[in-house]
């Protein structure tokens, strides 16, 4: 958590709260991973109850985990840069032989016949995965009220939302269930929880982290990143698992990011670009923090420059009928065929049907049915193809910005944290939560939130600092130096 | 709803896309699903004053294509975990309804 140390005390052991110092803990034998799990486990089952981060806590095999690192150690051999972090992984990644449910009724029962790249990259890397969090069904909204599964709480409030979709994944971190957590982000589904929950998250380049076991919502935008209490917990998990992956077709063919050396490089001389016909709509309290991270970045040297994005504003409407388009086509396997449920019926159309209307929610039927027609005959040219040349001149508006400035800063998230409950009925109200980040998913770049203060109700504010493709260690030293400034001014971590 | 905004959708339309998307809607939920993608498809029309004709569409962000791996065998899927996840099996197959014959 960002403004208190969750640095707690298990049998005369202090555990650290961030992943690299617990890693360090135990690979040097100060720490053992055994005692690391049994802390985060206590702590789940004190406020689990409250929050409902997770749709299952995977107890036996995360112990079993753990003992494998503490006897490597024990034997000499390095388990890896995240050697006994506890980990919680979002329930839309495959894990073997583990219930994965993308918070569906569709997917019940199913138990998945292999391990998504990026959990078997964490394994690796001496990780123990803990545990799948509640997410929106298929990672389909901004909240985490649209599981099968119910809601996940924000441990901050817990009468209000946790943010979407990976609304468990920023949850897990921000109440101390585990260090860092996975989510996956289609149009901000790490970055607005990330904000909403007062941690770190980050949505890498597409096509750094690999997409293979991630369950797939829309191909050409969704990206696999980390959630962490800190900067550099971030940069370590992206460092492990990125890099080139033949399973996904999609992956740039270079090795892993390096991140963790730029940290310390500060911003001097960085130019740092502020949108001037960015959309409206952020509230006040959200606009003041993003003032004073320009007043934090200009102060310690960054160069602050005016850029316009004129397409920006039409971003929610490429989006909104891209993804659902690519969503109507990748859902289409769940046809009560191959795994998950099926409702019998005479026939294999009356069978289908019927297992797709019982098993999918509200909200992911009304994305299916809106990709459908947004491709369907006759309406193909006046919404689908419209977008992708939407699309196109968005990404052209990057291009031009990212000519005068390294990076971009906007508000994640225009509103803190919402109750529960407030947008429920108005789909459209819950979409426009997303204009601040789903610009880079429609350009395929990478972009973080960091939490940068408080607004209403002493809530959380988050930061966005976006890059041009690949430009990660530009934003995270941006990211890095406005953490530095928070701490510096009392902040916290 | 405005009158323009439900224009932007007809119930017919709606029932064919559910048909398209095996999906089987109510009555009700028809209704409400017009009214709910009314009301998206009026907000989206802020790119019809756009003028698209000179721009080529962008289907992906990165620019890869052709994408092979060698041609050697490699381990796939074990049979039986699959099946083990399918509602039914039989004979290492996937069991399933007719498909003819009964769908109007």
């Amino acid at each position: 958590m960002f403004h208190q140390s969750l640095d707690w005390t298990v049998e005369m052991t202090t555990i650290p709260s961030t992943a690299a110092a617990i890693a360090d803990a135990v690979r040097s034998g100060v720490l053992k991973a055994t005692d690391v799990l049994e802390a985060h486990l206590a702590r789940i089952a004190e406020r689990e109850g409250e929050i409902h981060a997770f749709n299952l806590v995977t107890t036996d095999e995360a112990r079993a985990a753990a003992a494998r690192i503490d006897a490597d150690v024990a034997a000499g051999r390095d388990p890896g840069v995240l050697a006994g972090v506890p980990i919680a992984i979002k329930d839309n990644m495959c894990t073997r032989g583990i219930a994965t449910t993308c918070s569906s009724k569709i997917l019940e029962g199913w138990r998945p016949p292999y391990d998504a790249t990026v959990v078997q990259r964490l394994a690796a890397a001496g990780a123990v995965t803990i545990g799948k969090t509640n997410l929106d069904e298929f990672a389909m909204g901004s909240s985490t009220e649209n599981s099968a599964f119910g809601v996940t709480y924000n441990p901050r409030d817990i009468t209000r939302v946790s943010g979407g979709s990976s609304g468990g994944s920023a949850a897990a971190v921000a109440a101390g269930f585990s260090p860092i957590s996975i989510g996956s982000d289609t149009g901000g589904s790490i970055r607005q929880p990330a904000a909403l929950c007062g941690v770190v998250g980050v949505k890498p380049t597409y096509g750094t982290v690999s997409r293979y076991g991630l369950v797939a919502f829309a191909s050409s935008l969704d990206q696999v990143g980390p959630f962490s209490t800190d900067v550099r917990d971030s940069a370590l998990v992206l460092e492990a698992i990125s890099g080139h992956d033949p399973m996904d077709s999609t992956s740039i063919p270079q090795g892993p990011l390096s991140l963790q050396g730029v940290l310390s490089q500060g911003v001097e001389g960085l130019r740092v670009g502020r949108i001037t016909d960015m959309p409206g709509g952020a509230d006040p309290d959200v606009t003041e923090r993003l003032e004073a991270a320009f007043d934090a970045l200009q102060a310690a040297g960054a160069i602050m420059v005016d850029v316009q994005m004129p397409s920006m504003k039409y971003g929610l409407t490429a989006y909104y009928l891209i993804a659902p388009a690519e969503a109507s086509s990748n859902l289409a396997r769940y046809d009560g065929v191959r795994y998950g449920m099926r409702v019998n019926a005479p026939d294999t159309n009356a069978m289908y049907s019927a297992t797709r209307s019982a098993g999918f929610g509200d909200e992911v039927k009304r994305r299916i049915m809106l990709g459908t027609y947004a491709l369907s005959a006759g309406y193909y040219d006046a919404y689908y193809g419209k977008a992708l040349k939407v699309r196109r001149l968005i990404s052209e508006d990057f291009d031009r910005a990212y000519t005068k400035a390294d990076v971009l800063l906007t508000p994640t998230s225009p509103i803190v944290a919402f109750p529960v409950g407030a947008k429920s009925d108005d789909p459209l109200a819950m979409y426009l939560c997303d204009v601040y980040t789903i610009p880079t998913n429609l350009a395929g770049h990478p972009a973080m939130s960091v939490p940068f203060g408080t607004g209403a109700f002493g809530l959380p504010v988050g930061v966005q600092i976006m890059a041009p493709t690949l430009g990660e260690q530009t934003m995270f030293r941006v990211a890095a130096s406005l953490e530095r400034s928070m701490i510096a001014s009392g902040g916290g971590r | 709803m405005s009158e323009t905004a439900s224009e932007r959708i007809s119930t017919e339309a709606v029932i064919k896309a559910a048909r398209l998307s095996r999906l089987d809607l109510t009555p009700a939920e028809v209704a409400r699903m017009t009214s709910q993608l009314a009301g998206m498809l009026e907000h989206f029309a802020d790119i019809d004053a756009l003028d698209l004709s000179a721009v080529e569409p962008m289907t992906r962000p990165y620019p890869l294509s052709n994408v092979f791996r060698e041609d050697v065998v490699v381990q796939g899927l074990d049979r039986d975990e699959v099946l083990a996840n399918a509602p039914a099996a039989e004979e290492g197959r996937f069991r399933v309804p007719p498909i003819v014959g009964l769908d109007g």
